[in-house]
């Protein structure tokens, strides 16, 4: 007789992960539907007058940034990860991490510095008048910083290491086996690059792009001090300034249109083409030597972005620090503020990779349309602002603690206040919902990794799905892992809109702190806070670096 | 169908989306029984495995697993609780596990000394023992596959199931690992279960091979059995190259060009078949052929034979000799037909 085992629903109905990924997602995309569903509320004169107005130029304006800093990150990205892990030129094993440290630079700091450094009053219009004799600045033409050309100039500076750190690593796993196929079936190394690498690694490199993107699109500091006109700023000044919520949230939901946008392009570009890499076999990687001009051509090109995203910048802020004096700059209130800054991006960092693996997990496991639909929902919230998460986020959480306040008054008589409204469990809440997508892509595209075979060899071994995800996959994608928490942390600790606005009474960031000196013109003041964002920024693109050019798969670690 | 063996599958019938990958599928394997799952790729044939390992829930059908039901009758089991060993095409080794780590990936249950004590008996079996330390990307081919035998044979498996294990070795090395393979799954007295597209290597490892063809068995039986006794034209010819005559039937007969064979009755067209190995070189009688060309290919030569028939269109057929002394080409022979080769099957 046969012994009848649990009637498991087996593959028919994955409960667990099923719900799990649900509430999540739900969770996740609370306040993104929020902020849609005020696209049915009806607003009066006030949208229709924005439309005749400003609308067009806020679309325009979007759609040349986006053009612009796609193009450009996609380059700077895609040909520094190439010179750095396939060829051989002066410097270049140093290059490798250098290109990260723009990783560690807010854009809205980056402008802060290039205008102090490029305006008229600034060290280099100073020194051109001085030279060439000018009085005025009626005497000569110079480029205006503070420009749409600008705003895209900065962007790509910050942004292009989102493409650099994706592309890099993808073709770092890419199995050498391939390439040399490729070079032994004819192809130059230009060829076999373009041929083969490339295509390879498009997932990963469309998926650094619409990060890139993603953020440009969020970006408020910029192109409000700018003051180049875009969604962000316009929800900014509606909400702030006019004191409509729903017409900012209206903006918001016409931006969301162009991430969702965004996201299907990049999802498409992916395909099915869920490629596994035909060997399991890694070698060290033969680096194609660039001897002469061509390695100071390289040289010149990996060189600039770390120049202009970071060493300029940089040094800018230092001597703003050290000109307004070291003791006013790091005294007071400073150690408090990157205490807030260091713990809010660390927790937000981890709870954004666990809700991620889990999502991801759940999607490889059972990829069901409602598991796939949930996923995707919940990668949207990076496409909403951070002022417009915090309007999604406010309003049930006011409703929630006025109700749980009321329910304790009718107990005990009295009133606990708001218990969630202000906190920073509100905060990290929000930006879950909004940096969900930088560790969810990192996540899914590094599950890859994990080849079918491989998890089926660990459940017949005797793993269930979580033990297998403990012992097999957890462990291979453990570098993916501290990029997709860096990813994250870098994000929140640059985070301005959303932290400005939901912060606990009283609670200073660094980054709330460098906005409002640089917004009342003390841009030498707002040096200090700056210069310990990118500090502490950058410690972790340090410890990535190291991390990342360590952990390759079937090396001991 | 329930039975104290080690599987039995019974009318396994699976979809992908429309598809019908596996057909009404049924066979057992008895205690220490090998069976190879032979067919064409596509043919259904690693589905089936997946099924029997639980890997994938079978649309239809059940299956037991050492008289337990593990899928059908709204039952499946997870593959991590059927005690079954999986033995991957790419070997699958975890590459974050040295080669130690990956055979006690399994065993994790036992304590850490009984575990190490199991995992280097297990690889002392397949000779990996002094590679315990190694790291999966530092071993070859072969080596990559004798850990990953170990790895899953170490929780004592009551089911191996075997996918194309050997088809990623070159061709001296996959004859040395598969005579190797097949003494370990033999000592070890375990069931097993190979999936293989190679006919040679199904009669090398297999007790009995089931032919599959459209997610269908067309034939199950043992080797000799199979070569020699072939249901239909598909599995004589998987076997090996055979000599194809599509022949006209008159009063019962088959005609072709070397001659007449019977046929069942009310066929009016018949498919015969002869192996290369059933022609051979007459003395005095028998149908008359000229030779096109003959190479020896080792221990067989080849010989390229045209045969004409005064009513039929000439024929071009091969024929293996054992003997070394070759033909000279434009000679011409008497052939002498070996009837166990010959199948001869009526075309409906």
């Amino acid at each position: 007789m046969p012994t009848y085992p649990h009637k498991t629903n087996g593959f028919k109905a994955p409960l667990p992960w099923l719900a799990a990924v649900v509430v999540l997602a739900a969770l996740v995309a609370l306040p993104v539907l929020v902020v849609a569903g005020n696209l049915l509320v009806p607003s009066g004169g006030i949208w229709g007058h924005l439309a005749a107005t400003v609308l067009g130029s806020y679309i325009g304006n979007s759609i040349i940034l986006m053009v612009c800093v796609g193009a450009g990150v996609a380059l700077g990205g895609v040909g520094t990860a190439w010179l750095v892990t396939m060829c051989r030129f002066p410097f270049s094993r140093w290059l490798e991490w250098a290109l990260l440290l723009p990783m560690a630079m807010p854009a809205y700091v980056v402008a802060y510095t290039y205008t102090g450094l490029l305006d008229y009053a600034g060290p280099v219009q100073g020194a051109l008048r001085a030279v060439m004799g000018w009085t005025s600045a009626r005497d000569y033409w110079f480029p205006e910083i503070r420009s749409l050309g600008g705003a895209v100039t900065v962007m790509v500076m910050v942004l292009y290491p989102y493409v650099y750190i994706l592309a890099r690593a993808a073709f770092l796993e890419q199995s050498v086996c391939v390439l040399e196929a490729s070079r032994t079936l004819g192809r130059g190394p230009w060829r076999a690059f373009s041929q083969v690498a490339l295509p390879l690694a498009r997932p990963a490199v469309m998926a650094g792009i619409a990060l890139a993107l993603m953020e440009t699109l969020n970006d408020f500091g910029t192109v409000h001090y700018f003051a180049v006109d875009t969604f962000t700023t316009g929800i900014y000044r509606t909400w702030l300034g006019m004191g409509q919520p729903a017409v900012a949230a209206q903006l918001g939901a016409v931006l969301m249109i162009f991430v969702a946008a965004l996201i299907a392009l990049e999802r498409w570009s992916r395909g099915g083409a869920k490629s596994h890499h035909t060997t399991s076999r890694y070698r060290r990687l033969p680096r194609i030597p660039l001897p002469g001009w061509r390695g100071g051509l390289a040289l010149a090109f990996s060189l600039l972005p770390v120049l202009l995203g970071f060493v300029i910048p940089a040094g800018m802020l230092t001597w703003w620090t050290f000109q307004v004096g070291l003791s006013a700059s790091f005294g007071g209130d400073f150690t408090r503020l990157a205490g807030n800054s260091l713990l809010l991006a660390l927790v937000a960092g981890l709870a954004a990779v666990a809700v991620a693996v889990v999502l991801a997990y759940a999607q490889r496991l059972h990829p069901r349309p409602l598991i796939r639909l949930a996923v995707r929902v919940a990668s949207l919230g990076y496409a909403v602002p951070g002022s417009v998460i915090a309007v999604g986020i406010m309003v049930p959480l006011v409703a929630l603690d006025r109700s749980i306040a009321r329910t304790v008054e009718g107990w005990t008589g009295a009133s606990p206040g708001l218990l969630l409204t202000g906190t920073i469990f509100a905060l990290v809440y929000a930006y879950l919902v909004r940096f969900l997508a930088v560790s969810a892509n990192t996540v899914e595209a590094s599950l890859g990794k994990v080849t079918p075979s491989l998890e089926a060899a660990a459940r017949t071994l005797g793993c269930g799905t979580v033990s297998a995800l403990r012992r097999v996959h957890l462990p291979i994608i453990k570098g993916s892992l501290l990029s997709a928490v860096l990813l994250v942390f870098v994000d929140v600790m640059k985070e301005l809109p959303a932290t400005l606005i939901m912060r606990p009474f009283n609670f200073d960031t660094l980054a709330t702190r460098t906005f409002t000196l640089a917004s009342d013109e003390r841009l030498a003041d707002a040096g200090a806070p700056a210069l310990a964002i990118v500090l502490v920024g950058l410690v972790p693109v340090l410890l990535l670096s190291r991390a990342i050019a360590k952990s390759r798969p079937g090396e001991p670690s | 169908m329930i039975s104290t063996t080690g599987l039995v599958m019974s009318n396994i019938t699976h979809h992908f989306g429309r598809t019908r990958v596996v057909d009404d599928v049924s066979l057992s394997i008895g205690p220490g029984e090998l069976l190879c799952l032979l067919g064409p790729s596509g043919c259904g044939k690693t589905t089936t495995l997946r099924i029997a390992a639980g890997l994938e829930s079978p649309s239809a059908g059940t299956v037991v697993l050492n008289s337990q039901l593990v899928s059908g009758d709204g039952v499946h089991l997870p593959p991590e609780r059927r005690h079954v060993g999986f033995l991957f095409q790419d070997y699958a080794l975890f590459p974050h596990l040295d080669v130690l780590g990956n055979v006690e990936f399994g065993i994790h249950t036992l304590s850490g000394a009984e575990r190490k004590t199991r995992a280097l008996e297990m690889l002392d079996q397949v000779g990996m023992k002094d590679y315990a330390q190694a790291w999966p990307h530092q071993l070859s081919g072969g080596q990559q596959q004798r850990v990953a035998l170990a790895r899953a044979l170490a929780p004592n498996p009551g089911l191996m199931l075997l996918d194309e294990p050997f088809s990623g070795l070159d061709k001296r090395l996959r004859d040395q690992v598969r005579d190797e393979t097949l003494h370990v799954l033999k000592r070890n007295r375990v069931s097993t279960l190979m999936v293989t597209h190679d006919p040679e290597e199904a009669m090398f490892m297999a007790d009995r091979v089931a032919v599959m063809r459209q997610g269908r068995i067309v034939q199950m039986d043992q080797p000799e059995a199979l070569y020699n006794r072939p249901a239909d034209p598909f599995v004589a010819s998987f076997f090996g190259e055979v000599n194809v005559f599509d022949a006209p039937v008159t009063n019962g007969m088959a005609n072709t060009p070397l001659g007449r064979f019977a046929v069942g009755v009310g066929a009016a067209k018949a498919q015969v078949l002869i192996r290369p190995e059933g022609i051979g070189i007459a003395d005095a009688d028998g149908p008359e052929a000229v030779v096109l060309a003959a190479r020896l290919l080792g221990r067989v030569s080849l010989i390229h034979l045209r045969v004409e028939h005064p009513s039929l269109p000439p024929a071009h057929l091969h024929a293996r000799l054992s003997s070394r002394a070759l033909p000279a080409e434009g000679e011409r022979l008497r052939l002498s037909i070996d009837h166990s080769q010959v199948f001869i099957f009526p075309a409906t």
